[in-house]
């Protein structure tokens, strides 16, 4: 099977912005990524990493300081916003105040000179599309949130672009909101067949929504991968901690096996970890288990690992153990909890743990 | 529920008397300072002119207003159109349409460039536009003259250089006047559209070029639009006063290119014929005002349909 064209291909870029008496500030440092074709491609990362300016560049709001950036084979790094077949819908959605909702839809249509009946039929489209056939004739500032929301959302999409650029588009909306948004957003990303390309520093929508994530951290691209790559098998501490919850221990490589080694931990205990791709890391290394991949038993005998209970902690949909392990590092272990109340473990008790098969990630140091 | 609505009506009443009392100072002075001369003036634009200036007391007629359109011929009593006075009003009117003209094409980009500064800077670039107010109306003016003068620093440039082989007249013709007016009013014309522009979110603009609109387009459909509330207060505020403009001409024009200022002076001084000075008085603020009204109409409708 052919793999899917490559909708952006972003190769080197970095950017600096240069301050002025103050120091330069290198918002992107050497960042490389390809999105496909039609995918869900989302920026994760805290503030300040870069995910808006990367997606500036992409629109042409901004231009690199080095590298290159292709839409389709075609170099557009140094294109001007309106000669790119690519839409933006913004954070703070930017509609025209002086416009009324169907004029906002229709004015990229209108710019590109279509003929009035055909911007007529597409604005009609599109409010359907966003369900908002009501509300056409309303001026921008007479609408609720979440409608300024559609309609930033109908405005990028009127114009059928290649790719769609969006700018934490529910960061503004309250939480239910902002669910029946995400399975919006999905929806509509799946009957367009446009490239979604989204920011955001939320993980849990990154998880729930995307194809693939990109988690970035001071100005660079950390991994690559689907939301299940990144979750189970992040290859960086940072990616590790800033996705869920990790715990981390320190061992050393053993042995390895294609793309799984033996690593030998402080404790004595020996486990086998997922390496990170590519990578062949010797000697003291760190591991990650996700809490929910570990099990807590009340026999020390046959466990992995083995300590002390520290303390239970009752969360209505899972329990946190928190166990102190021997050689000393802090272990949490969740458990989903389930009608039958099991039994009780108490604090102070030596505890042993399970790791599920492929729960230990090696991280690149 | 009566009785609640009855406290709500009172307080609601000594509410408003109470602002009444409080705005009264300001509304006296309001009343004596702009109601009062209007007043007086047009009382006197009724009034029979006196032989040596001022006007006879109590004694009405007419003349003063007949005098601002006709004239009565010198020797028997034909009446004719007073050509110079409607030839003063034209180029009054065109010299301040086309003055406002000019500071909107020059005062736009420089209060969009301040606008687009680092907010630190811009305050910075402000200073320097209100510097020409720190001289004196008549000094700058006959700076101004030092320039454009046949002998004056534009002129000889020009010669030396060799572009010119004669001094270019520039002074004493409609052009001086206008750039002279222009010169000292476009700062009234780059304040209040800073201010509007620096309200703009330029962002808005980002999204309209993501919209395929071309930088020219950008401008015409969302920048003007929104920043529609400067463009018409600093027209007025350039219009209005270029229209009674006095020194300017007064000195650009050299006595032969007058303005409807330098006319009504002249009625109150060489002319001696306060009540026609009166009703020109009165017929500038009356133009003033039905322009105000038809430029605000405009805008307002045009606004209207460029939104649907
Ligand atoms: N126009 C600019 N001039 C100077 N520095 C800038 C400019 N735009 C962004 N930066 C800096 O570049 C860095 C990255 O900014 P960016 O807006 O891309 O972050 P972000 O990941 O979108 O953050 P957030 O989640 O807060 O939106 C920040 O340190 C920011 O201060
Ligand atoms: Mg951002």
């Amino acid at each position: 099977m052919p793999s899917p064209a490559a909708a952006i291909d972003a190769r080197g870029v970095s950017k600096v912005f240069r301050g002025d008496g103050s120091a330069d500030l290198k918002a992107l440092d050497d960042v490389s990524v390809t999105i496909r074709e039609n995918e869900f491609f989302t920026l994760l990362g805290p503030s300040g990493c870069g995910k808006t300016t990367l997606l500036r560049l992409i629109a042409g709001f901004e231009f690199p300081t080095e590298g290159t950036i292709r839409l389709y084979d075609q170099d557009i790094a140094l294109l001007p916003p309106y000669l790119r077949p690519v839409n933006t819908v913004f954070q703070s959605y930017a509609l025209f105040p002086h416009m009324t909702v169907g004029q906002n839809i229709g004015f990229g249509l209108e710019m590109q000179d279509k003929p009035k009946r055909e911007v007529a039929a597409r604005v009609d489209e599109m409010l359907r599309l966003v369900r908002m056939e009501d509300l056409k004739d309303r001026l921008t500032s007479q609408i609720s949130g979440g409608q300024q929301q559609r309609v930033a959302l109908a405005r990028a999409l009127a114009p059928a672009p290649k790719v769609l650029l969006l700018d934490e588009p529910l960061s503004a909306l309250d939480l239910k909101l902002r669910k029946e948004m995400q399975i919006e957003l999905k929806r509509l990303q799946t009957e367009t067949g446009i490239t979604f390309v989204f920011v955001t520093h939320d993980q849990e929508e990154a998880l729930t929504m995307s194809d693939r994530i990109a988690v970035m951290s001071k100005g660079r691209i950390l991994q690559v991968g689907t939301p299940r790559d990144i979750y189970d098998h992040p290859e960086q501490r940072f990616v590790a901690d800033f996705i869920g919850e990790a715990n981390l221990m320190t061992g050393e490589i053993a042995a390895t096996t294609a793309d799984v080694a033996q690593v030998r931990l402080v404790s004595g205990a020996a486990i086998s970890a997922t390496l990170p791709a590519e990578a062949r890391p010797t000697g003291k290394v760190t591991v990650m288990v996700r809490p929910e991949h570990a099990e807590i038993v009340a026999s020390t005998a046959s466990a992995t690992l083995t300590g002390t209970l520290e303390s239970t902690v009752y969360f209505g949909t899972d329990t946190h153990f928190n166990v102190r392990l021997a050689d000393g590092t802090a272990f949490v272990v969740r458990r989903q909890n389930d009608r039958k109340e099991g039994r009780q473990l108490d604090p102070g008790t030596p505890v042993g743990v399970l790791l599920a098969e492929r729960a230990a990630q090696v991280l690149r140091d | 529920m009566s009785k609640a609505q009855d406290i709500i009506k009172a307080a609601e009443r000594r509410d408003l008397r109470s602002r009444w009392l409080l705005s009264a100072p300001s509304l006296l002075i309001i009343f004596v300072a702009a109601i009062g001369p209007l007043a007086v003036v047009v009382l006197y634009s009724f009034m029979v002119k006196g032989d040596y200036g001022d006007v006879k007391y109590w004694q009405f007629s007419g003349e003063g207003w007949f005098s601002v359109l006709f004239e009565r011929g010198l020797f028997d009593d034909s009446i004719s159109l007073a050509d110079a006075h409607l030839s003063i009003l034209w180029r009054s009117v065109k010299i301040s349409i086309i003055t406002t003209i000019v500071t909107l094409i020059i005062g736009f980009p420089t209060a969009y460039f301040i606008a687009t500064r680092p907010p630190n800077r811009r305050d910075l670039w402000l200073f320097l536009i209100t510097i020409p107010f720190w001289t004196n109306l008549l000094i700058r003016t006959f700076a101004i003259q030092e320039v454009f003068r046949n002998e004056g620093v534009l002129n000889t440039a020009l010669i030396r250089t060799g572009l010119l082989e004669k001094p270019l007249q520039i002074m004493f013709t409609d052009g001086a006047i206008l750039l002279g007016i222009a010169y000292v009013y476009l700062p009234l014309m780059v304040l209040p559209l800073y201010a509007s522009l620096e309200k703009f979110d330029f962002r808005l603009a980002e999204a309209a070029s993501d919209l395929y609109a071309k930088p020219g387009r950008v401008l015409r459909r969302i920048i003007l639009p929104m920043v529609k509330p400067g463009l018409i207060a600093g027209s007025i505020l350039v219009f209005i006063p270029s229209l009674g403009a006095y020194v300017t001409p007064r000195v650009l024009g050299g006595g032969k290119h007058l303005m409807l200022g330098n006319l009504i002076e002249l009625q109150f001084g060489q002319g001696r014929n306060w009540p026609l000075g009166s009703a020109l008085s009165i017929s500038l603020t009356a133009i003033v005002m039905l322009s105000l009204l038809v430029y605000v109409r405009a805008s307002s409708k045009s606004g209207a349909r460029s939104h649907g």
